[in-house]
């Protein structure tokens, strides 16, 4: 590969990373402090205002971080220091107010104010941490899990 | 020397036993909603289940899963998770708009909370705004989402006429699911006629 081509592999690399194309968007990223990045697949970003998040994504704040998203059916997850939080499955019909949430707190703090999903289809909310598991009924909560400290 | 050395091992082994990093609980903790009540979370663990169901109603988890319920309150809650809760992003807020009789035209009235719903963007960070239209249950309930999601759609026109930019505005029609006024089926209903512009 001549140096052109490198040059182009790496900018399309580059712009690839800076979009982070959303399928459908499960949320948006409303406040970022500190560090705080969004993993998707193999790509990593760092997050800002306005991102929009999916399905899969891997979230991580460093140890001043913490990151605000306020997901489509009106789910809100804030995460703490030193936190990792996978969105590892999301689905919202915003017609019939079905779907799924599956969440899961490896380690840090979780806030949550629950939304349309859990009021409509409680059985398909649920949080994690590697110890527990959460059933949610319409409401606001704070998970912790120990996990890596 | 030999001795000595595994004598001290196993006391070094001895020190260590006594004194283990205690491992540290998973937590879960119920809040206050904002009306002031609390609903209520399934905590289940490999020890077992348990409901907590009051406002600042607690449970530790072990890493083996035992589950401990604890008591916080708006204190302890404040000095541990202060910082957590200060960083949510603000709460949405929602207005609900009427239509002219056999129209997707809102009233005059109803087109008065543009304004505010602009001012009420200006103020959040990344805010996005969700369209919902619902309809009363006369018709067949396909016709009722079609019918909800084209009034979704006229909000939003109106809306973009009013200066949102479009991209920040989804709709939805939830057609007769939802209706404000519990009715019969096939019963008019001039209040179900609506629909819901949530700010997020």
């Amino acid at each position: 590969m001549n140096k052109l081509g490198a040059a182009g592999v790496a900018l399309m690399a580059a712009l690839a990373a800076g979009n982070l194309v959303a399928a459908e968007a499960a949320g948006t990223v409303k406040t970022v402090r500190g560090a705080v990045t969004v993993e998707r697949g193999s790509q990593k970003v760092a997050a800002v205002p306005g991102m929009r998040v999916e399905a899969a994504d891997r979230i991580a704040t460093g140890p001043d971080g913490s990151v605000g998203i306020t997901l489509r059916d009106q789910t809100m997850l804030t995460a703490g220091p030193n936190s990792l939080l996978g969105l590892d499955k999301y689905s919202f019909d915003s017609t019939t107010h079905g779907g799924e949430l599956d969440a899961n707190l490896k380690r840090g703090s979780l806030a949550v104010i629950s939304g349309k999903l859990a009021k409509a289809s409680p059985e398909s909310v649920r949080f994690r941490t590697d110890s527990v598991t959460l059933g949610v009924r319409g409401t606001e909560f704070i998970l912790e899990a120990a996990g890596g400290q | 020397m030999t001795p000595v050395v595994i004598v001290a091992a196993g006391m070094l082994a001895i020190i260590l036993n006594h004194h283990p990093d205690p491992p540290q609980p998973d937590r879960v903790v119920l809040l206050p909603d904002a009306k002031g009540g609390a609903g209520s979370v399934v905590v289940r663990a490999a020890g077992g289940e348990r409901v907590l169901s009051e406002a600042f109603a607690a449970a530790d988890v072990s890493p083996d899963g035992r589950i401990t319920e604890r008591r916080e309150t708006a204190e302890s809650v404040k000095a541990r998770y202060g910082a957590l809760l200060d960083a949510q992003p603000p709460r949405p807020v929602a207005w609900t708009v009427y239509f002219q009789t056999g129209t997707d035209r809102l009233t005059a009235e109803s087109r008065t909370v543009f304004a505010t719903i602009k001012e009420e963007l200006a103020k959040r960070p990344a805010p996005e705004i969700g369209v919902v239209g619902h309809t009363d249950r006369v018709g067949r309930l396909e016709d009722n989402d079609a019918l909800s999601k084209r009034r979704a759609e006229a909000v939003k026109n109106q809306l973009v006429e009013a200066g949102i930019d479009a991209s920040r505005i989804d709709t939805a029609g939830r057609g007769e699911r939802e209706p404000l006024v519990p009715t019969a089926d096939e019963v008019a209903e001039a209040r179900n006629r609506r629909a819901e512009i949530s700010v997020r």
